[in-house]
């Protein structure tokens, strides 16, 4: 398969960016978009021009480090997939691809195709976690959860914190990757001692690095590689509000 | 608590959510008002006669302002908010995600529409009817009794453009209530996955009983169905 | 002048000498705890359990990683579960049990002290990751679930869903993350160790590189723990994440750490079969599928050329007409026989000509008889995951047709010789998780690598690194102008300027991809004398030829993809002869090593129990000069080595 690739090059932070045009040939259908990334980077090297720069690691679609906007879709075409999952075999032999960043005032650029996501991180630090010591904790079965609510809170914590949400949103919202980890922590028992807390300190952090507000467009959970739904953002309002309410 | 309400993002969603229910029920409580304009003229002028301007119908139609321009001042609010979030850069391309409905997207559009229809509509009617009241007068530009709503009703449709506009009007409404019914639900949080088909068909009853519910009026006095006692 | 090693094994019995070791050690006060800095390479299981742990004792912690977020590295990526020895299913399990199956499974090559620690605090993990809010599976009535895996009897593995590495690790990050609140843990995501700097022989620090800007960076320390992975991408294609790499570790070994067994690598039953010449990386399957999929290739050779043909489905081949040959082998293990010998068996089928792919290097693992069993929705709710993955990448169905699997490069058992502290041979330097040799032998069992990463960092490291530390709670901090600093720093720098100034005619990955091969072909799953000496030669030459023709193009000082890629290539071209050497030097088969000389009757693997019950610790003696070998003898007090036997 042939494919023209309108690739968007920004050679760092401060530069302006800029589409250029690239060729790949005899592309086979089972090779994967990063894959054919890799073989677009290696041509390039070869003829002493810089690779694409782009996130990308186990390639299994769990780690969360690719990205890519790809025709208008974060993560590309395809539904529950990451960029690294996706096959050539979706693509019309021919198409021209056009592939951007991930656009969000809080995802700067850093180079080519890769942002700075660090936003996610400083989020979870906020309160993603349970305070619990190592070597505190009370044996494992003192705790029964129903099969119901670990399911539930299993079907969050799926999240792979890839951005993919707030890229797509129309408003630039966090809300769905907040969500998650709220709302898994919120379905366990063990989570719900700091439930209150967690809510109010991720949110005031989401607001605080200038993520957008939700309004519930549900485009994040049609784009989320890990098919997160939008219920867990009801969650999160409930226990937000719950929490404010009883400041 | 009066500062999560303005300042953090769930906060000025709830007031978004609040203030979407109050018009809500003005808008139903306003349509089957309406409605009443083709059963019985008669008893439709008695309501305008009893909306006039008497103080509790002064204070329900302030507080109703007042919830109208939060609404709106919220969602100027939250789409600039939005808009900083989203990024100098601009996607080149974009594609509609699939499940995702077209009126989610463009509530600003509709809102803006709505809010223009309304401004239309106060001056078609309001300002023939409440106002000319308050200033005292006892006959408005058309040369009607501000009591006489079923005449004016009458009068403005009488004109086709009207007809046309005010459609379009519902049907802006119809699509920004789509979205705006289940998302308040979302916002305050009252949704879960069993829920979300409910309350979107819940939406879609609300809008389109709405939407019925004014065209019809509409319709039965430019299509001359009901006429009004000379 | 060779290795002295002392293992520093505790005395006494062998479910005593963990507590009577954390009774003898030193402990640091909290007052002088805030006073010592403490760096870690590495955010996955090991290196942020351990971050987490040592951050609320109080020491200051600088952890490093090279991805953009800690919660990325390739922990993530294990999906089946971790063991414990809980004994919930009431089916006989214990400490000993789990640390016997470990040494067995291990083929008689670890240390007896440390497998029996780690089996010791495995139950104590569930119970912290609990804590934590990892979603474990659960049973109806509430408490945790377990599944059976490979190379044991009983059901001990925990889970969550096909994401347990996921889950895991995000309890271990969100840890770290409460760390970083509190402020006794700093994080320096994007940053690349490039060197250890040592001074009067103990670590001091090391010298990083900022991926994002391509500045030097020094950074000081009391100690520093190294957890940065295995180095499975020595074979350019295996499961591994493909930043994975095992460049921390030839540094260290530069500067005088040991390296132990680095022959001892795991090729993994259960991974896609590769497609075509331009793939980049290779997708496991998880070995959980083996509970309730069948392994089989064709009885006849016409049926393979059939299918091969494309003339016949896998699902029209008759049952009698199928040969489940782990059945046929390991009557008693069947299916879920260690990875190592299902590997093996596979690779002897297709060697045989039995393959079933185009390439001939694929075997079948069939669901058919289990969706009978259990009906489609049972297997859908067990493995749905990864049969949509399966399916997205090959186009099949697995409930329609059976998966095709080949084995791959998964796990590298061999690493950092550390002693029981998890010390390496240089002082103040630790190593843990699969960065380091010590717990798996040669060869892992499934779901044993989560629990080894967590056992480390939560309940190990954070006691034996205060013995340590107790002797430097005089020291200042560490001052980073030194001229240590300033040779490791201009060393690093010329390194790099070098490899910019090549500028030759291949990419890193060409020659990746050669020495991909030179492994796969010479050092991967049937090992020979002549292919291994094969092997030091071409990567000698292949070495040579990089530093003469590799080509990276940008420049040093920014976001340089491929610099990082040479820099790394740069140490597995010094690792793949060393792994060869050691395969070389290992005159037996054991676990995932196996020497075609040695084999059995039955082609199984043919231990050596005189001469090489011993861990081979590699010294580093110059560049292009032959390492020296130090043997850690391995006493088995407690077991007495006897060959596997997964047939009854």
């Amino acid at each position: 398969m042939n494919f023209t690739l309108k690739i968007w090059r920004q050679k760092d932070a401060k530069s302006k960016g800029e589409f250029k045009t690239y060729k790949v040939e005899n592309i086979s259908a089972d090779t994967s978009f990063l894959e054919m990334l890799d073989i677009l980077n290696n041509d390039l090297i070869h003829k002493n021009e810089e690779p694409v720069a782009f996130d990308h690691d186990c390639r299994e679609g769990i780690c969360g480090m690719c990205s890519l906007h790809i025709d208008g879709l974060a993560h590309g075409p395809g539904q529950a997939a990451t960029t690294c999952q996706i096959y050539m075999r979706k693509f019309k032999d021919g198409a021209t691809i056009t592939i951007e960043p991930w656009r969000s005032a809080a995802f700067p650029v850093i180079k080519d195709l890769v942002v700075d996501r660090s936003a996610y991180d400083k989020i979870l630090q906020a309160g993603g976690y349970t305070s619990v010591r190592t070597g505190s904790v009370p044996d494992a079965h003192c705790m029964p959860v129903s099969q119901a609510d670990a399911e539930e809170s299993m079907d969050a914590a799926a999240c792979i914190g890839c951005g993919a949400c707030a890229a797509t949103c129309k408003n630039g919202s966090a809300m769905l990757f907040v969500a998650a980890r709220v709302s898994s922590l919120a379905k366990l028992p063990q989570g719900r001692v700091e439930g209150a807390r967690r809510a109010k300190a991720m949110v005031a952090k989401m607001d605080a690095l200038g993520f957008g507000n939700c309004t519930n467009t549900g485009a994040c959970q049609s784009e989320c590689p890990k098919s997160i739904s939008i219920a867990h953002i009801a969650r999160l309002n409930r226990e937000f509000l719950a929490a404010k309410l009883e400041d | 608590m009066s500062c999560f309400l303005t300042n953090s993002s769930l906060g000025k969603k709830v007031v978004m959510s609040v203030s979407g229910a109050f018009l809500v029920l003005f808008i139903l409580f306003h349509m089957s008002m309406n409605i009443t304009a083709i059963i019985s003229p008669e008893g439709y002028n008695m309501i305008c006669e009893f909306l006039g301007a008497n103080w509790y119908a002064l204070a329900g139609t302030l507080v109703l302002a007042l919830g109208v321009l939060v609404h709106i001042i919220y969602a100027l609010i939250l789409t600039i908010n939005n808009y900083k979030a989203r990024g100098n850069q601009r996607y080149a391309v974009t594609a509609k995600e699939p499940g995702v409905s077209w009126a989610s997207k463009n509530m600003l559009v509709l809102g803006f529409i709505v809010v223009v229809g309304m401004g239309l509509h106060l001056y078609n009617f309001w300002a023939k009817m409440q106002l000319v009241e308050l200033l005292g007068q006892h006959t408005n530009a058309l040369g009607l009794s501000p009591k006489d709503g079923a005449s004016l009703i009458q009068a403005t449709f009488s004109c086709w453009g009207y007809v046309v506009v005010y459609l379009l009007w519902f049907v802006a409404l119809w699509f920004h209530l789509t979205h705006g019914v289940w998302s308040m639900f979302q916002s305050m949080g009252w949704a879960n996955n069993t829920w979300y088909p409910r309350l979107k068909c819940l939406a879609n009853i609300v809008a389109t009983v709405i939407f019925l519910g004014f065209a019809v009026v509409v319709l039965c006095y430019a299509l001359g169905f009901v006429t009004v006692a000379a | 002048m060779a290795f002295k090693l002392d293992a520093k094994i505790p005395a006494g019995a062998l479910d005593q000498k963990w507590s009577n070791h954390k009774a003898a050690i030193k402990v640091v006060s909290p007052a002088n705890k805030r006073k010592l800095d403490i760096i870690i390479i590495g955010t996955g299981l090991g290196g942020a359990s351990a971050a987490a742990s040592l951050g609320e004792l109080g020491y200051n912690v600088k952890v490093f990683c090279i991805q953009d977020s800690p919660r990325r590295a390739h922990s993530i990526a294990a999906q089946g579960g971790i063991n414990a020895a809980k004994n919930y299913q009431n089916d006989n399990d214990s400490v000993y049990r789990l640390f016997y199956d470990t040494i067995k499974g291990g083929d008689y090559r670890a240390r007896e002290a440390n497998v029996y620690r780690m089996a010791e605090v495995s139950n104590l993990i569930i119970d912290q990751c609990v804590a934590q809010g990892v979603p474990f599976a659960r049973e109806y009535g509430g408490l945790l679930a377990n599944r059976s895996f490979g190379g044991a009897q009983v059901s001990r593995t925990f889970y969550a869903r096909g994401q347990t590495g996921q889950q895991l690790l995000l309890g271990a990050y969100s840890a770290l993350n409460k760390e970083v609140a509190n402020g006794s843990v700093k994080t320096y995501p994007r940053h690349e160790m490039l060197d250890i700097v040592i001074e009067n022989g103990e670590a001091k620090g090391i010298i990083a590189r900022n991926l994002i800007n391509g500045q030097i960076e020094r950074f000081g320390a009391h100690a520093v723990v190294l957890a940065t992975g295995g180095y499975g991408n020595v074979f350019f294609l295996s499961t591994n994440a493909m930043a994975s790499n095992g460049s921390a570790m030839m540094q260290c070994y530069r500067k005088g750490a040991g390296i132990a067994n680095p022959c001892f690598t795991q090729i993994h039953p259960t991974c896609i079969p590769v497609h075509g010449t331009q793939q980049s990386k290779l997708t496991l399957m998880s070995e959980s599928l083996r509970n309730d999929g069948r392994i089989w290739v064709p009885k006849k050779l016409e049926d393979v050329k059939a299918i091969r043909a494309g003339k016949l489905q896998p699902s029209d081949i008759k049952e009698e007409d199928r040969d489940y040959y782990l059945e046929r082998r390991y009557p008693a293990f069947g299916n879920l026989v260690p990875r190592d010998v299902a590997s093996r068996a596979a690779k002897e089928r297709c060697d045989a000509g039995f393959g079933v792919n185009e390439t001939g290097l694929a075997v079948y693992l069939d669901f058919k008889t289990a969706i009978a069993r259990l009906g489609k929705e049972v297997i859908k709710k067990r493995y749905g995951n990864l049969f949509d993955m399966y399916e997205e990448i090959t186009n099949v169905s697995p409930y329609e047709q059976p998966m095709q699997i080949f084995p791959a490069v998964h796990y590298t058992m061999g690493g950092i010789w550390v002693d029981y502290n998890l010390m390496t041979t240089i002082p103040g330097l630790y190593a843990i998780g699969e960065c380091n040799f010590s717990d798996h032998g040669a060869n892992r069992l499934g779901a044993s690598a989560l629990m080894q990463g967590l056992a480390d960092g939560y309940f190990v490291l954070p006691y034996t690194i205060g013995d340590y530390l107790s002797h430097k709670i005089q020291a200042p901090k560490v001052d980073t102008t030194t001229k240590a600093f300033d040779d490791a720093e201009k060393a690093v720098k010329a390194k790099i300027e070098k490899l910019m100034s090549i500028k030759g005619q291949q990419s890193v990955d060409d020659i990746h991809k050669k020495l991909g091969h030179i492994m796969w072909e010479n050092v991967g799953m049937a090992r020979t004398k002549e292919s291994l000496n094969k092997a030091i030669v071409e990567i000698q030459a292949l070495r040579k030829e990089f530093w003469k023709d590799v080509k990276v193009v940008g420049r040093e000082n920014d976001f340089n993809v491929e610099l990082e890629k040479a820099l790394r290539l740069a140490d597995f071209l010094e690792l793949g002869e060393l792994i060869a050497r050691d395969a070389l030097n290992r005159e037996e088969s054991c676990g995932g090593h196996f020497r075609v000389e040695h084999q059995t009757e039955e082609s199984e693997a043919k231990r050596d129990d005189e001469n090489f019950v011993y861990a081979a610790v590699w010294e580093y003696k110059g560049e292009d000069q032959v390492p020296e070998l130090t043997k850690e003898p391995l006493n088995f007090e407690f077991v007495h080595p006897a060959q596997r036997n997964y047939k009854d």
